[in-house]
């Protein structure tokens, strides 16, 4: 009698088990595609790709968001905040050819095991590219909902290997006054500075965005890759990110420099907490038209149940 | 330095203050325009309550220039444009609130009330706005028989609509102050011209007894 052997395979073959779901995915959305293609439903069509920039290769759909209708690409594209381009809403539209955003590296440091750099390349290829529709609130109370292209940002932290000393990020923007118009004036001290705390950073719902509805990020978006996070208002994620620190201690952003009693370091949405000049409780959604009425704003943007565990017995009309 | 000198005897032609008036409405007729036309950007109620404030601001400004302008240039047919320009700072300036109460806050007047009370820019623009309205039901010219020296008094608060006009446009500004400031810059220099003849009156007044040395 032969004896059955039971074949051993090495743990370095084994298909993780993200892959083999992302195959099953890929062949379910190959199907549902095709599908899709043929019925074109609508209600569940994907997010439609404006056809200006580059696609991002190898897209991978979830389930985030897709109760929510995209703001109009042209309106969350021409009315912008990226100060580096210029100070008005239209100038870093305008202005947007002047960032260089190739080659770009991020620089990671600080706290860790393994400080190095990482090229937006890589950043591509290496991780996945999920599509994530998220709700984005300034702190100006305008509104947009986003389908944002990204990677967690925990998965590109994590090969950096952070200490425990690493208790929070601190990410650095571009600096290029010969270029960028908006650095050229003190307007902010440059270069732009924002924070986070590392369980903030490393939260799943926290993303690196390389993209936008489909296609790479247009320069006055934050291109070429930018934080996301959709709980706290727009002036936390970062536009054009080329370091990330671990550190130890807080770090003293931008906006906090600037106007503390205005602006803090958590910056979570929140519609009780009114900032000095103007109330949180309501928003306008941009691309609405000029009868559009203001809706009431949500605690932490929407995802008081995904987030509002970070923030448990924290004074929020403090923390601000 | 002194503009030419002919010009203090020039008649401005009959159609000279429709012109003005048309010119004056420019703003308003491109903010239609563009309204109409769906050019007003991704958040249209913010571009039509910045475009009326701007307007408003710029012919408050361009009202207070227009006797400073006089004296230095000795023009006198600048005068009659003064109301004109008053006007129309108040027509926007009054657009202006009604497009906030109205667009912006969707008519939610508990909102209205809590911004007024909490919000110090919004307490100064109400203010500068409601300012504006004596002056503007008494800038007819039976008004200001009737009132006589009073409505010179009474106008003097337009030096007070445009001080809180320009701390209310500073306030609401959240980074760039630039535009703000030179609008202050502005105001500054046509109050400060006002301060030699405003001395020399004093002066006057002061000095109106019998050891009055002036001549």
């Amino acid at each position: 009698m032969r004896r059955i052997r039971i074949p051993s395979v090495p743990s370095s073959e084994i298909t993780p088990r993200p892959v083999w779901e992302d195959r099953r995915r890929f062949l379910r959305a190959a199907a549902g595609g095709a599908a899709a293609a043929l019925l074109a439903r609508p209600g569940q069509a994907a997010v439609s790709r404006p056809g200006r920039l580059a696609p991002i290769a190898d897209l991978q759909e979830t389930a985030h968001g897709k109760d929510l209708k995209p703001t109009d690409y042209d309106d969350f594209t021409s009315y912008n905040n990226f100060v580096e381009l210029g100070v008005s809403k239209e100038a870093p539209a305008r202005n947007a050819h002047l960032l260089r955003t190739r080659p770009w590296t991020l620089k990671v440091e600080g706290e860790c095991e393994a400080p190095g750099e990482i090229g937006i390349e890589d950043i591509l290829t290496q991780f996945p590219q999920e599509e994530r529709i998220y709700r984005l609130r300034c702190v100006e109370t305008w509104a947009a909902v986003v389908p944002w292209v990204g990677v967690p940002l925990s998965l590109v932290l994590a090969r950096f290997k952070p200490t425990s000393k690493a208790k929070f990020v601190e990410l650095e923007s571009i600096s290029d006054p010969d270029r960028l118009p908006g650095q050229r004036r003190p307007v902010l001290p440059w270069p732009y500075v924002e924070g986070l705390r590392i369980d903030e950073a490393m939260h799943p719902l926290t993303l690196l965005a390389t993209g936008c509805y489909g296609e790479v990020l247009p320069g006055q978006n934050g291109a070429p890759l930018r934080l996301v996070v959709p709980w706290k208002y727009g002036f936390k994620s970062a536009k054009s990110i080329v370091r990330i620190r671990f550190v130890e201690e807080m770090p003293e952003t931008t906006w906090v420099r600037l106007q503390p009693d205005e602006y803090g370091f958590y910056a979570n949405v929140n519609p009780k907490v009114d900032h000095p000049r103007w109330s949180q409780a309501r928003e306008r959604p941009i691309g609405e038209g000029l009868f559009a009425r203001r809706r009431q704003t949500q605690m932490f943007n929407g995802y008081a149940e995904q987030v509002a565990d970070l923030y448990r017995g924290m004074d929020l009309s403090r923390h601000y | 330095m002194r503009p030419i000198a002919a010009l203090r005897r020039w008649q401005p032609p009959r159609a000279a203050k429709a012109i003005a008036l048309a010119l004056a409405c420019a703003p308003f007729a491109l903010l239609a325009i563009d309204a109409a036309t769906d050019r007003l950007g991704a958040n249209p109620v913010e571009a039509v309550l910045h475009r009326t404030g701007d307007w408003a601001l710029r012919l408050l400004l361009a009202t207070l220039a227009v006797s400073p302008l006089r004296r230095w240039t000795g023009w006198p047919w600048l005068l009659p444009f003064r109301r004109l320009l008053g006007l129309a700072a108040f027509a926007y300036a009054l657009l202006h609130g009604l497009i906030y109460v109205v667009l912006d806050r969707g008519l939610l007047w508990d909102d209205v009330v809590a911004d007024v009370l909490e919000r110090p820019y919004v307490a100064v623009g109400l203010t500068a706005l409601a300012l504006m309205v004596p002056l503007a039901v008494t800038s007819t010219r039976t008004m200001m028989r009737r009132l006589g020296r009073q409505w010179q008094r009474l106008h003097r608060l337009v030096y007070a609509v445009g001080i809180l006009a320009v701390l209310h446009f500073l306030w609401s500004s959240k980074l760039d102050r630039l535009e703000p400031l030179v609008y202050a810059g502005v105001l500054a220099l046509l109050l400060l011209s006002r301060a030699p003849a405003a001395l020399r009156a004093r002066g006057r007044v002061a000095g109106s007894g019998p050891c009055d040395t002036r001549s």
